[in-house]
C-alpha cells in the first residue's frame, strides 16, 4: 500500500445555518487503503462522505482530488462512486440493468459495457441474477448489486455509507470479509462510514475516529485500540475501565483505592485506563503485577469463548470489568459474591489527560 | 369475510342495489324496444342506431373529447410537477388544504367564481375556457395521485442516478418517472372521466354560443323534453367508457405497488 493521497482534505467547515456541522477537518485519504469514518450519530461522518461525493458544498476548505481542486465539480463528473445506505436500487430495473445505468451514462461502447458488466456480476456472485427484479433478491443480495453497480464505474474512491448496516449479525460478519477481498482485487480506495466499531477494527487500514464534527483521532486500528488519545477515544474503541485520578510522576492516586503504576509521565487530573483483558482475575494476591487489589464479584456475564468478570473494588462507583477465557482453570467456579483479586502491570495501562 | 352471516350479506345486497339500481335501470331500458320506461317491449339496438345517426350529437361529443383530452394531457404534466415540487418541500397542512381546494368546492360555487372571473378581466368564453376551468381542478386530483406514488420515494435514488453520471433531465427521465409513472397515468385517467362528464362548470364557462357545447350539456337540454330511450343508450355508452377508463387505471396502479 503505497501513501500517496487520493483525496485530500484542508480545514473543511460545513454549516446548516446557524448549525456547524464539521470543523476545520484536515485528512488526507491514501490510494488503494480501506479507510473508515468512525464515531457516534451525528458527529459528521455522512456528511463528510456526502462532501466527497458532491451531494454538499462545504462552507470553506479545501478538498484534491489527486492534486486538483474538487469543489465546484458536479457529483456526476466527478471520478467518485457512492454505495447509498439504503442502497438506492432502481427498483423497476433488472440487476443486470442496474449495473450498467453508469456505463450507459457515460456512453461507453457497447461490446466493453457488455464485457464489464458480465465481470464485474462474476465477482460479486450475481451472474445467477442479473436477470431479477431487486424486490426478488435478499439484503445480501441487494447489497452486493449494490457494491457492483459501483464498482463497475472504476471510480478512484469508492464511497460506502453504512454499508452492513441493514444486514444481520451473521452475514456481515461475511461480508466484511467480502468487501475487504473485492478492495484487495480491486485496488480501489475504500472510505466507509461506519457507527460500529468493531466493524472499523476488522476492516479498515486506517481509522479516523470523528466526534462533534471533529477527528478525535486518526491510526491503524491497533493505535486506536493500544495508544488513545483521550478518553473519548478510549471508551469508544473496544471496553475498558476508567480510574479518575490525580498524576504525578508515572503514578495516579485514585480516591478510595490508592496508587496505581503505569509508564507514561504525566500530572494534574487523568483517566487512568485499562482494557478489560489486561485484568488477571485470581483468587489470591499475585505478586508478579503490579497493580494488585482486592474486591467483590458482582456479576460474571458469560460471553462462550470468554466471560466478562464485574468486580466492585474499594471506594469505586462503577464495577471493574476483567476479561477472562471461560476455560481458563481455576474461573470455572468463581461466583457472585467472592472475594477476589484483580492485577494488571502499569505497561498495559494508559494514562489520558483529555 | 370468511364466515358469511346473513344481516351482513344481505347490508351489502342492500348497497349494491341502491348505488348500481338506476344504472342498470338505464342500461336495461337503453335495449328496450317498446321506448316506454314501464313497458318491455322486447331486445332491440333501434335506440343505439338512432343515437349515432344523430347529427346533432357529432359535434358536442367532439368537444367533450377535446376538452377532456387537452385538459388532462395539461393537468397531468402540472399536477405531476406541483406533486413533485410539493414533496420536496416540508409537509405543511396550510398547502395541502390549498391543493385539496379545487376538489372539494362546490362544482357550483367553483362554475359562478370562474365565470365572476372570466367577465372581470373580459375574457372569451368558448370551448377554451372550459378546458382552462377543468385543468383547474384536475391538476389537484393528479397531484394528489401523484402524491400517494411520491410518498415512500428513496430520494437517494436521484442521488444514486446522478452519481452514476446523469444528469437531472436523465434522472427524471430514467428514474423518476417510470416509478412514478403508474401514479401518473391514474391521475390522467380520472381527469379524463372527470372532465368528460362535467357538467355546471362547462355550462357556466361555454358562453352563449352553441358551438362550443359539451356533451353532458348536450344531454341536459334533451332532457327538458323528458327521457328519451335515445339519452339512455348514451348513457350506457358513457358508463361503459368511464368504467373502462377506470379498470385500467387501477389496473396500472396495482402493477406499480407491487
Amino acid at each position: 500500500m503505497s501513501t500517496t493521497p487520493v483525496i485530500q482534505m484542508k480545514d473543511i467547515v460545513l454549516n446548516y445555518g446557524a448549525l456547524t456541522v464539521l470543523h476545520g477537518i484536515s485528512v488526507d485519504f491514501n490510494e488503494g487503503e480501506f479507510f473508515a469514518l468512525l464515531g457516534p450519530s451525528g458527529c459528521g461522518k455522512t456528511s463528510l462522505l456526502r462532501i466527497m461525493a458532491g451531494f454538499a458544498d462545504p462552507t470553506s476548505g479545501q478538498m484534491l482530488l489527486d492534486g486538483k481542486d474538487l469543489i465546484g465539480i458536479p457529483a456526476r463528473r466527478r471520478p467518485v462512486n457512492m454505495m447509498f445506505q439504503s442502497y438506492a436500487l432502481f427498483p423497476h430495473l433488472s440487476v443486470e440493468q442496474n449495473v450498467r445505468y453508469g456505463l450507459e451514462m457515460a456512453r461507453l461502447p457497447a461490446d466493453e459495457i457488455r464485457q464489464r458488466v458480465g465481470a464485474i456480476l462474476e465477482t460479486t456472485h450475481l451472474t445467477d441474477y442479473a436477470r431479477r427484479k431487486p424486490n426478488q433478491l435478499s439484503g445480501g443480495q441487494r447489497q452486493r448489486v449494490a457494491l457492483a453497480r459501483a464498482l463497475v464505474m472504476r471510480p478512484r474512491v469508492l464511497l460506502l455509507d453504512e454499508p452492513l448496516g441493514a444486514l444481520d449479525k451473521k452475514l456481515r460478519e461475511v461480508m466484511q470479509l467480502e468487501l475487504k477481498r473485492l478492495q484487495h482485487e480491486m485496488g480501489i480506495t475504500f472510505i466507509i462510514v461506519t457507527h460500529d466499531q468493531e466493524e472499523a477494527l476488522v476492516m479498515a487500514d486506517r481509522i479516523a475516529l470523528m466526534r462533534a464534527g471533529q477527528i478525535e483521532q486518526i491510526g491503524t486500528p491497533a493505535e486506536l485500540y493500544e495508544m488513545p488519545v483521550s478518553r473519548f477515544v478510549a471508551d469508544f474503541v473496544g471496553k475498558t475501565n476508567f480510574f479518575e485520578g490525580v498524576a504525578s510522576g508515572g503514578k495516579v492516586s485514585v480516591a478510595g483505592l490508592g496508587e496505581l503504576t503505569s509508564t507514561l509521565p504525566a500530572s494534574g487530573a487523568v483517566a487512568y485506563s485499562i482494557r478489560p483483558e489486561r485484568i488477571c482475575v485470581a483468587p489470591a494476591k499475585n505478586d508478579a503485577f503490579e497493580n494488585c487489589f482486592q474486591g467483590v464479584i458482582e456479576e460474571v456475564a458469560y460471553h462462550g469463548q470468554d466471560q466478562h468478570i464485574l468486580v466492585r473494588l474499594a471506594g469505586q462507583t462503577e464495577p471493574t470489568i476483567a476479561r477472562v477465557g471461560a476455560q481458563q482453570p481455576g474461573t470455572r467456579d468463581i461466583g457472585v459474591g467472592a472475594p477476589v483479586w484483580l492485577g494488571w502491570n502499569g505497561a498495559d495501562a494508559r494514562v489520558l489527560t483529555r | 369475510m370468511r364466515r358469511n352471516s346473513l344481516p351482513l350479506t344481505l347490508h351489502l345486497l342492500l348497497t349494491f342495489l341502491f348505488l348500481y339500481g338506476p344504472i342498470v335501470v338505464l342500461v336495461v331500458l337503453s335495449f328496450n324496444a317498446s321506448g316506454l320506461p314501464t313497458v318491455w317491449g322486447g331486445f332491440s339496438l333501434k335506440w343505439y342506431a338512432t343515437l349515432f345517426a344523430n347529427k346533432k350529437m357529432l359535434y358536442p361529443t367532439l368537444n367533450t373529447v377535446v376538452v377532456a383530452t387537452v385538459a388532462t394531457l395539461v393537468a397531468t404534466v402540472f399536477g405531476t410537477l406541483l406533486a413533485m415540487g410539493i414533496e420536496r418541500m416540508r409537509p405543511s397542512a396550510k398547502i395541502d388544504a390549498i391543493l385539496f381546494m379545487p376538489m372539494i368546492i362546490p362544482d357550483i360555487v367553483f362554475a359562478v367564481a370562474l365565470l365572476g372571473f372570466y367577465t372581470a378581466i373580459k375574457f372569451t368564453l368558448g370551448l377554451h375556457s372550459i378546458i382552462i376551468a377543468h385543468i383547474v381542478f384536475c391538476i389537484a386530483f393528479v397531484c394528489a395521485v401523484v402524491r400517494t406514488r411520491l410518498n415512500g420515494f428513496d430520494h437517494a435514488l436521484v442521488e444514486a442516478s446522478i452519481d452514476l453520471g446523469a444528469s437531472r433531465l436523465t434522472t427524471f427521465r430514467r428514474v423518476t418517472l417510470p416509478i412514478i409513472a403508474p401514479g401518473v397515468v391514474a391521475g390522467a385517467m380520472i381527469s379524463f372521466t372527470l372532465s368528460f362528464d362535467e357538467f355546471v362548470i362547462a355550462f357556466f364557462t361555454a358562453g352563449p354560443s352553441s358551438s362550443s357545447q359539451t356533451l353532458p350539456m348536450l344531454i341536459y337540454s334533451m332532457i327538458r323534453f323528458g327521457v328519451t330511450p335515445e339519452i339512455n343508450a348514451l348513457g350506457t355508452c358513457i358508463i361503459g367508457f368511464s368504467f373502462l377508463l377506470v379498470l385500467l387505471a387501477q389496473r396500472f396502479n396495482r402493477q406499480g405497488t407491487n
